[in-house]
């Protein structure tokens, strides 16, 4: 099936999108905002880090393309950007299934053969 | 389970069973033990499984869906084998159009009764990674579609 159209990712998002996720404070911050946008100052709340800590790891997140931020100059409260998020999980959510299944039969096997 | 990304060509994956190492080993690297888990989604079957456990010895896995007849194959050879803890391994699809290798790494850790399996799965390139997401994403949308027309 050809799907014309259809816009496969580019090497240097794959890479910056992986590389923004491989850090726990960036899924921390993006499981934050996957409940609904937030400024710096609410972000930072819940990490034991400072202000510009958390900016560097936002810009690092801004770049990928996963998040972006509003206009207004005080706050500029960051949102997720839902595609490039979702293309990289949904790659990752085909591995997570095909070894949760395996590893799931395996789990079963190993119980089965320990009885033996 | 988890499944993590530490580089941005490696997906890791770990998970804990009850069971020793030297159990988990043998699961891991003997014919007729890998036959009976490491079938992927349900309707697969098994019908070719080889294992030279030495290193530069070669494995050699094919996959038949009993439903339609698809089959689906990979070959790799082994580079490190540390009993029980640690193999790596480079292997490749048969299907030529996915091209390229990919190094995984099989780590055993025991903690008492517990052993964490740790899969690293390292791509040769970039390119082949890029290629190998495109091609998941393009059957994941064809899979949609499908059902979608099975539902109109």
């Amino acid at each position: 099936m050809e799907l014309s159209g259809y816009k496969y990712p580019t090497s240097g998002r794959l890479d910056a999108t992986f590389a923004a996720l491989a850090d726990p404070t960036r899924r921390s911050i993006l499981a934050r905002l996957a409940t609904g946008e937030a400024s710096v100052t609410e972000l930072a709340a819940p990490f034991a880090m400072s202000q510009p800590a958390i900016s560097k790891h936002l810009k690092v997140l801004e770049r990928a393309g996963l998040i972006s931020r509003g206009r207004d100059a005080q706050r500029r409260p960051c949102r997720i950007e839902a595609r490039p998020l979702a293309n990289a999980l949904e790659w990752l959510e085909r591995y997570r299934r095909l070894w949760e299944a395996n590893f799931d039969r395996l789990d079963a096997l190993l119980a089965e053969t320990a009885e033996e | 389970m988890t499944v993590t990304t530490p580089s941005d060509r490696e997906i890791l994956i770990t998970r804990v069973f009850a069971a020793s190492q030297q159990r988990i080993f043998a699961a891991v690297t003997t014919p007729a033990l890998i036959r009976r888990w490491l079938l992927g989604p349900d309707g697969w079957t098994m019908p070719v499984c080889e294992v030279d456990l030495r290193v530069g010895g070669s494995l050699r896995y094919l996959w038949r869906n009993e439903e339609d007849g698809r089959e689906f194959g990979l070959h790799g050879t082994f580079r490190e084998i540390v009993v029980p803890e640690r193999i790596v391994h480079v292997e490749s699809f048969d299907d030529a159009s996915m091209p390229g290798n990919t190094i995984v790494t099989t780590t055993l850790h025991a903690h008492g009764d517990t052993t964490t399996l740790m899969l690293s799965i390292v791509y040769e390139s970039r390119e082949i990674r890029d290629m190998a997401a495109a091609s998941g994403m393009k059957d994941g949308i064809a899979a949609s579609y499908d059902r979608l027309e099975a539902n109109l």
